[in-house]
């Protein structure tokens, strides 16, 4: 799937020439090969050139004088094949639009590569480059286009396409109105904080007359106002807005699980309950202003928290993505398009040439090649024929199939994978933040003291004991402690999203700190995912003859053909494709590129010189291809999928963290170790030809080990082992199932992000302690005033904001993603 | 002094109204996104160029 979308990859590596020239879209330094003199600009790819046109059409070339041209930022623009007819079947239409006035439908898009205020304009000036589109606004803060259209003028696939050619590859967020419940539980929660906020500045104000009062005199009858005054505020901002807390501390008690909201729940109530009696008493502390600032504070934090959580997707939601919903049904002579869930066991479908199957079946008519890497990962096509099975989610490649139908839907290999993602992350056991594991510690030590004081007091002087005893609650309510790691947590991720790092949620920065194993697919994550001529024996003269004979067709073997041969003269005039090969007359002449069993099989013999370097080839992981021309074999070409220029470096300095390696593929195992080898770095385990179940079962396997396992992939095949994995995390490029199952995901291409991923983490890890560390120590000297009995509600007012002071500074300061990724 | 007893009432009726106000703007979705109008803000359409009159009504009409 990744092999298209390096279309746009420029061809930066190669040598550029003096003077250097720009890419009039990109910015990159354009490759000599494709230097035009007498053009105004210049490009670097099709990709980019296609862009610039589009832009200049629209009238849209402002876009150029907006954004800051560098080439790290800007990138080559990316286009993938997809041609997102997923988005008109009338199933996806009913999840994932909301009807709005006058006939017009509202969708949303996840899109990526934002990064400036000018990708912003451009994206909102969609209606100027697709009149279908009424209205584009762009949501910065969740990446997220929400796109007015008219369903009369254009489906929605072509609203799709138009950003995918403007380089922002658009993926459907499911349903709108799913987001819009999201929406209303971060405006409640803003409410809160506004509330305890306002209880907040308005009690201060009067605890400040209540101190001064107390050391210059003030009457009893002020006093009195003062007290039930703030008690009237205090008493929304405690139980309505903090009611969070108290709810988060019963299920915490409920479940036996150390967290946040028990010491808070516990202050907060305390010191209620003593200032209220107090109030009513008219003697004694009252702690209302430390109360509300407390509730301020702490909802502060947890509205950080809130606004980077994300929700992870339904699995009928992926399975609409990934396999078509309707097929087409043979019913004797005739054909029928029909849907594809209603389809009977044993009934018979058709698969055409290109197309993506619907249906798991057996073949009953024809064979063919099938692209099972959506599946399986297997880069090379499979070749099957009557017999075979076919799965939902598979390709067929070179000839049409006729298939007996024996699953559909939720029940195809696919359905299954997907369901057992769903599953895997519903089941998760869910991460223990540090904080909250310092929390559960710290209510005991709290409650021991709490006790202790009250006895020891009681002893000493009963009339204060009381009142010691909820100043010190007071005191130690965790306010700093709760902040450290909202705070922090936030900052990083901020940074980390513009190094092109998104983190669904916190707690996986806490997790990625850690060392542990990570379990690298290959295709597509190690490798480029696509094959690449990296050996050519023979005249370069038939070069022209194959590039005719492989056409415009779409298997690997000829895509990887087109790319390294330019477009050229030879003609063909008469093609024909098999599973193995193709055959095809060029020029005059009978030309056959394929298999060594295909052309075997052609030709009735092979010459040895020919027999012994497929034989090598296959041997170093590579895919050896004959052609022969006039029945004679002339040359041998080898293909390969290339490793990343980065994933040697990257994987040396995500060791020098700690960190274990282990490769699992659902390639051939010969390719693995090839792939291992050229690595160069110390891999535990090398698994080949590993299904998706296989996969899922050996991440299920080092867990249950003990080990802490990451995944790294980006396939529908590497899903449900990200789901099951401690983080999954998917590579830049990834197919949309593999976005949803992972817990991070890069917006860069190439493995360095990774390896950033893990050292901010660690970086931000340490942030985190240190403000848990300064929170504590506060809390030490608040505990020794408040036992000593020397507290009073001043200091306890005066301490709290000064040790959240110095945790936030610490927080917004630290460099974790920002500052590169060296260890 | 003693007209503390009435100002205090008063200044708790207004933080009350500032309070409906935040609630109000909370409510109608003003805060949901915080960092895109910042940045459109510089988007000024002086170098428009005439645009399809098909098109202009929906441009303009745009909500929000």
């Amino acid at each position: 799937m990744s092999a298209a979308l390096d279309i746009g990859t420029p061809a930066a590596a190669r040598v550029p020439p003096q003077p250097e020239p720009q890419c009039a879209h990109c910015a990159l330094p354009v490759p000599a090969a494709r230097f035009e003199p007498r053009s105004e600009q210049q490009f670097c790819c099709d990709g980019c050139r296609s862009v610039f046109a589009i832009l200049h059409e629209a009238g849209l070339d402002e876009y150029y004088a907006r954004r800051d041209a560098t080439p790290s930022r800007a990138g080559a623009r990316q286009q993938s094949p997809r041609k997102f007819e997923e988005l008109d079947e009338p199933a996806f239409r009913n999840d994932y639009c909301q009807a709005g006035a006058g006939g017009v439908l509202c969708s949303e898009f996840f899109v990526e590569g934002v990064h400036c205020s000018a990708c912003v304009w451009l994206l909102e000036r969609l209606p100027r480059v697709t009149p279908a589109v009424l209205e584009a606004r762009y949501d910065l803060t969740r990446s997220v286009l929400r796109i007015a259209w008219d369903p009369s003028a254009a489906p929605l696939s072509e609203v799709a396409r138009a950003l995918d050619s403007l380089g922002y590859t658009p993926h459907p967020t499911h349903k709108a109105s799913l987001a819009v419940e999201q929406r209303k539980g971060d405006r409640a929660l803003l409410l809160r904080l506004g509330i305890a906020g306002a209880a907040a500045g308005n009690v201060m104000l009067m605890a400040l007359a209540l101190y001064s009062g107390k050391y210059a005199g003030m009457g009893e009858e002020y006093a009195a106002l003062f007290r039930f005054g703030s008690l009237l505020i205090a008493t929304p901002a405690v139980f309505w807005a903090g009611n969070v807390f108290f709810r988060g501390g019963l299920a915490a008690l409920r479940t036996r699980t150390p967290h946040m909201d028990l010491p808070v729940s516990l202050g907060l109530l305390a010191g209620y309950l003593g200032s209220a009696v107090n109030t009513v008493r008219g003697q004694g502390e009252v702690y209302f202003d430390s109360l509300c600032t407390l509730t301020f504070l702490l909802l502060v934090g947890r509205y950080l928290q809130r606004t980077h959580q994300r929700r992870s997707a339904k699995a009928s939601d992926l399975l609409n993505a990934l396999a078509p919903t309707t097929a087409c049904l043979v019913e004797g002579e005739a054909l029928r398009e029909v849907s594809a869930n209603a389809l009977a066991k044993g009934s018979i479908v058709e698969i055409r040439v290109g197309e993506r199957i619907a249906v798991d079946g057996v073949i009953s008519e024809g064979s063919s090649a099938l692209d099972t890497s959506l599946l399986t990962g297997e880069s090379f096509p499979e070749a099957v024929t009557v017999g075979d099975r076919v799965y939902a989610g598979t390709t067929n490649l070179s000839a049409s199939l006729r298939a007996r139908v024996e699953s559909v839907g939720a029940e195809t290999r696919l359905g299954r994978l997907m369901h057992s993602v769903e599953a895997t992350q519903r089941e998760r056991a869910p991460i223990v933040r540090l904080a909250d594991r310092v929390a559960g510690y710290f209510v005991l030590v709290i409650v021991a003291i709490a006790v202790l004081t009250l006895l020891v007091w009681s002893m000493l002087d009963p009339s204060h004991a009381l009142d010691h005893t909820v100043a010190l609650l007071v005191v130690t309510c965790p306010c700093a402690l709760g902040m450290a790691t909202p705070l922090a947590v936030s900052a990083a991720l901020r940074a980390a999203a513009k190094s092109g790092i998104l983190f669904k949620a916190g707690e996986f920065v806490e997790e990625l700190a850690r060392p542990g194993i990570i379990v690298f697919d290959k295709t597509g994550t190690l490798s480029e995912g696509r094959l690449e001529l990296v050996s050519w024996r023979g005249d370069e003269a038939i070069k022209s003859l194959v590039r005719a004979a492989e056409g415009t067709s779409g298997h690997p073997i000829a895509r990887a053909f087109q790319r390294s041969i330019g477009e050229n003269g030879s003609s063909c005039e008469e093609r024909r494709e098999y599973p193995r090969g193709v055959r095809a007359r060029v020029d005059d002449r009978d030309v056959l590129v394929g298999s060594q069993a295909f052309v075997r099989a052609a030709l009735g013999s092979l010459p040895i010189w020919a027999v012994t370097q497929a034989q090598a080839h296959a041997a170093a992981g590579r895919t050896p291809v004959l052609v022969a021309v006039d029945g004679e074999v002339c040359a041998m070409a080898a293909f390969a999928d290339t490793i990343r220029a980065d994933a040697a470096a990257s994987l040396t300095k995500l060791a020098a963290l700690g960190f274990q390696f282990e490769v699992l593929s659902g390639d051939d195992q010969r390719v693995v170790d090839s792939i291992v080898r050229e690595l160069g770095v110390p891999v535990l385990n090398a698994t080949g030809g590993a299904s998706p179940e296989a996969k899922l079962a050996a991440i299920t396997r080092l867990r249950a080990e003990g080990q802490r396992v990451f995944m790294v992939g980006d396939g529908v095949n590497d899903a449900a082992a990200m789901a099951a994995a401690n983080v999954g995390i998917a590579v830049h490029g990834g197919a949309e199932a593999c976005l949803s199952a992972a817990d991070v995901f890069t917006t860069r291409p190439g493995l360095d992000t990774v390896a950033l991923a893990a050292i901010g983490s660690r970086r931000t890890m340490r942030v985190i302690r240190i403000g848990i560390g300064v929170s504590l120590a506060y809390n030490l000297l608040g505990v020794a005033l408040a036992v000593s009995g020397r507290l009073d509600p001043l200091w306890a007012a005066v301490l709290m904001p000064i040790s959240s002071i110095s945790v936030v500074t610490a927080a917004l300061r630290a460099r974790t993603f920002s500052g590169g990724a060296k260890p | 002094m003693s007209i503390i007893f009435l100002i205090l009432p008063i200044t708790l009726l207004l933080s009350l109204g500032a309070v409906a106000a935040f609630a109000w703007a909370t409510r109608s979705g003003q805060f949901d996104d915080l960092e895109t109008p910042a940045v459109r803000l510089l988007h000024d359409e002086h170098a428009r160029p005439p645009v399809d009159p098909a098109q202009a009504p929906n441009e303009d009409s745009r909500p929000l």
